[in-house]
């Protein structure tokens, strides 16, 4: 079996990944892509310390973060549609009605 | 040491997440995600929780990789196939990672996380469903609450009809 270090080392190669995609990338799609993978990194690290602690705390944790996932994504998707809808485009650098 | 299918399982998954911010195609983004997120259920069975692996299979690559799915045939099609990125942040955020990467992955090197080893029987998915309805039962309701409050916010903002007026006043 695996070690606790290799499963972690994929986590943070993850959330290197997510937060390169959320510095680089200006398409809302892509970020919300980005932001998966990132939280997906969190949800490996709970479940691998869980395991090796053991504590059933980690699964349960990933269980509810899983959750409020999907929760976050439906929000972030329709989001994106009322976005497309007024600007006609995923470019974050043209949605700046907020902007004064 | 790591076996083979942990050294696989992280190919395809740092793989597939490389490719789903890559690729030039959104449909083959989001496919690519899945394969990112099936791959995290993969080792969430390497880590003897079969239990969540389920559930990241049935929530993440059977609903909501879906509902990306849609959202971006709902996009126009030159937008789809248009990379659009920041040319000089490209480099630096390239360099973020490599620096992110680095330096935690030295941090977690450098810890006592090594030296971590368990030869204890893994936890029985009863302990699971213990904790959710003595111990964490009302984060319980608090997150159907939630999920219920935020698909419903979701449904909502999607329909409105009038956004589209708002631009050109």
């Amino acid at each position: 079996m695996s070690e606790l270090i290799d499963f972690t080392l994929v986590s943070v190669a993850l959330l290197g990944i997510g937060i390169y995609g959320l510095a680089v990338k200006r398409n809302f799609i892509r970020m919300l892509f980005a932001i998966e993978i990132i939280i997906n990194a969190a949800n490996l690290n709970l479940v691998a310390f869980g395991r090796f602690l053991p504590h059933s705390g980690g699964q349960t944790l990933a269980l509810f973060s899983i959750a409020i996932a999907a929760a976050e994504v439906a929000v972030g998707l329709s989001l994106i549609i009322v976005a497309y809808r007024m600007y006609h485009n995923v470019d974050i650098a043209d949605f700046r009605s907020l902007k004064g | 040491m790591a076996d083979i299918a942990f050294l696989a399982l992280a190919v395809i998954t740092i793989g597939s997440a490389i490719a789903a911010l890559e690729m030039r195609s959104l449909i083959y983004g989001s496919i690519a995600l899945m394969g990112t997120l099936g791959g995290v259920a993969g080792f969430f069975f390497l880590l003897d929780a079969p239990f969540v692996a389920l559930f990241q299979i049935a929530v993440y690559v059977g609903s909501i990789a879906v509902l990306i799915l849609f959202t971006v045939m709902l996009v126009k099609r030159e937008l789809i196939f248009k990379k659009i990125e920041d040319p000089r942040r490209k480099f630096a955020g390239i360099g973020l990672m490599l620096v992110m990467m680095l330096a935690l992955g030295a941090v977690f090197i450098d810890s006592g996380i090594k030296t971590i080893t368990t030869d204890e029987p893994p936890v029985n998915f009863r302990d699971i469903g213990a904790d959710f309805v003595m111990y964490y039962w009302p984060a319980l309701i608090l997150m159907g609450l939630i999920l219920a409050g935020s698909v419903t916010g979701a449904l909502v903002l999607a329909r409105r009809e009038d956004v589209e007026n708002e631009r050109t006043n």
